[in-house]
């Protein structure tokens, strides 16, 4: 077993190097189709963190009070609000605490400008926090039968909106890396095809002294594999070098712009390995067998 | 030891073989001889199970192989060995290497490889050249090599495909002396072959295949061509057709 194991490796590596220039080429081939694959998929996981992000920020409804309501009947809406299987948490907000976190959040050196106001603008309110977007409708429904609610602000279509957007570019991608990895398939198979060709004389003169059919393919398969995972290394050093540059030249501006930071280049290349390493070796594996399945089937 | 019970083969264009029955028993040497396209070829591919027969049953040291499962193939062939008009060997290794390769194949050890290649090579006679490549040998040893591969894994039958289709009448005696000493330890031999002077002269059984049908089987000559042509071209006058 062991014998044969360290025949197929040897083999392999003999092929690579006999085969050089098709083996280059169809390293560069698998490179590029996975540095694309590379790109989508730091693009899928940038939204995908950006989008959680989002729902974070939008799971909340805010119920502003009149400045009538006294802080005991607040705290009575509360508390039924709290009973709802929907809600994960309640907490009141008086006006002086919203103004200072207001100045905090927004308005940062130039808060002082606020404190020229004659009174405080904010109303007091109760924060909702909602266990699931979907719940939302109905803390909406229970809120407006409160006496004395001003105002109730809450994010759900504007949330809604951007999950579909998401999905459905999620959706397409996956469709465009499924078309890619076929062609690298494709292209692996071709180029194994002719190394296969170069040793048909060899495959025949196997066959005929009895050898099984895994022994003949086992250093296909290696050499296919092999190729796979230089192709592997090499693209995830490429993404995690182009990313790093990204994220170092715009990571701050992005996270301005769109609310939410860039995923670490660490966490990316972590994830990165082993979806290229797996996707390197079933591309090599898959298009060895398929190249070798029309020479053995006798 | 092979043994065709009615067995039938067709093909899209002609009749390989038709209710072929025969018998071929352990340590025979055989004759197979026929007109091109007669059935020769159909008739050796059946028994390495290379194409399966439409109908009959053939079996090889006693075991079906028409039933045979596709992945006990590689076991019934390395109870086979076989030897082609055109050697077969690979170019890119050496002698030694060429016969050692037939053992890899079947996972031998190392160790029974070192002992078992050199004993086969100086069987057939070329230990002197185990480090020479194909090219650098001359077509005589290049089959002499073809033949240490065919049996360094000590199969029961040895089955040659014209194999001194290519040779000069002096290496093609040589060959068949070595066939024949091959024989004597024991190993059935099929050979296929044009050579009327070698079949005549080896006084061995004959088998005459035409059209799908075995016309004869005895012990003796090559025999008359039945197209009216005289005799089949044999020996030298064969070689100068085939090239």
């Amino acid at each position: 077993m062991f014998g044969s194991f360290w025949y197929s490796i040897k083999q392999a590596a003999l092929q690579v190097v006999r085969n050089r220039a098709m083996s280059i080429a169809s390293l560069f081939s698998i490179t590029a189709m996975m540095l694309i694959l590379g790109l989508f998929f730091v693009l899928i996981v940038n939204i995908g963190v950006a989008m959680e992000t989002a729902k974070m920020d939008y799971d909340t409804v805010s119920v502003y009070l009149t400045d009538e309501v006294t802080y005991d009947s607040a705290m009575k809406m509360a508390d039924q609000l709290r009973a709802m299987s929907e809600v994960a948490e309640v907490s009141y907000l008086d006006k002086d605490t919203a103004l200072s976190q207001w100045k905090v959040q927004y308005w940062g050196e130039n808060a002082y400008l606020l404190d020229t106001l004659p009174e405080n603008p904010l109303p007091n309110s109760i924060e909702v926090t909602v266990k699931e977007l979907s719940g939302a409708d109905a803390v909406v429904e229970k809120a407006k039968s409160f006496q004395g609610v001003e105002d109730i602000k809450y994010y759900r279509d504007t949330v809604q909106k951007l999950v579909k957007i998401t999905d459905s570019l999620k959706v397409a991608m996956l469709i465009i890396m499924a078309f890619l990895v076929l062609v690298s398939i494709v292209v692996v198979s071709n180029t194994i095809k002719l190394t296969v060709f170069a040793r048909q004389r060899e495959i025949e003169i196997m066959k005929y002294v009895g050898a099984t059919n895994w022994f003949i393919r086992g250093p296909f398969l290696a050499e296919g594999i092999f190729i796979g995972i230089i192709a592997a290394g090499i693209s995830v050093g490429v993404v995690a070098a182009l990313y790093g540059k990204i994220v170092q030249l715009m990571g701050t501006d992005m996270s301005l712009m769109i609310g939410s930071p860039m995923v670490s280049v660490q966490f990316l290349v972590v994830n990165l390995v082993w979806v290229f390493l797996a996707l390197g070796i079933s591309i090599g594996a898959c298009g060895s067998i398929v190249s070798m399945r029309r020479f053995l089937d006798t | 030891m092979i043994v065709f019970d009615h067995v039938t083969k067709k093909f899209a264009a002609n009749v390989g073989l038709e209710d072929v029955s025969i018998k071929i028993n352990k340590g025979d040497f055989v004759f197979v001889v026929g007109p091109t396209g007669a059935g020769k070829s159909t008739f050796i591919k059946l028994i390495l199970k290379e194409i399966e027969a439409d109908s009959g049953s053939i079996k090889v040291s006693g075991k079906e192989i028409t039933t045979m499962a596709n992945r006990e193939i590689p076991k019934l062939r390395r109870n086979i060995g076989i030897v082609f008009q055109d050697f077969r060997l690979l170019p890119k290794k050496t002698v030694y290497e060429n016969v050692a390769f037939a053992m890899e194949i079947i996972h031998m050890s190392p160790k029974q490889i070192r002992k078992q290649v050199p004993a086969v090579l100086s069987l057939v006679g070329i230990s002197n050249k185990a480090n020479k490549y194909p090219h650098e040998l001359s077509q005589g040893e290049q089959q002499r090599v073809a033949i240490a591969r065919a049996i360094v894994n000590n199969p029961t039958v040895l089955i040659a495909d014209e194999p001194t289709g290519n040779l000069d009448p002096d290496t093609a005696w040589e060959i068949m002396r070595l066939l024949e000493q091959i024989n004597l330890r024991g190993t059935t031999i099929v050979m296929v072959t044009h050579a009327k002077d070698i079949v005549d002269k080896m006084g061995k059984r004959v088998v005459a295949i035409e059209k799908g049908h075995i016309v004869r089987d005895e012990f003796g000559s090559y025999g008359k061509d039945t197209n009216g042509m005289g005799m089949y071209p044999g020996g030298l006058l064969k070689k100068s057709y085939v090239r």
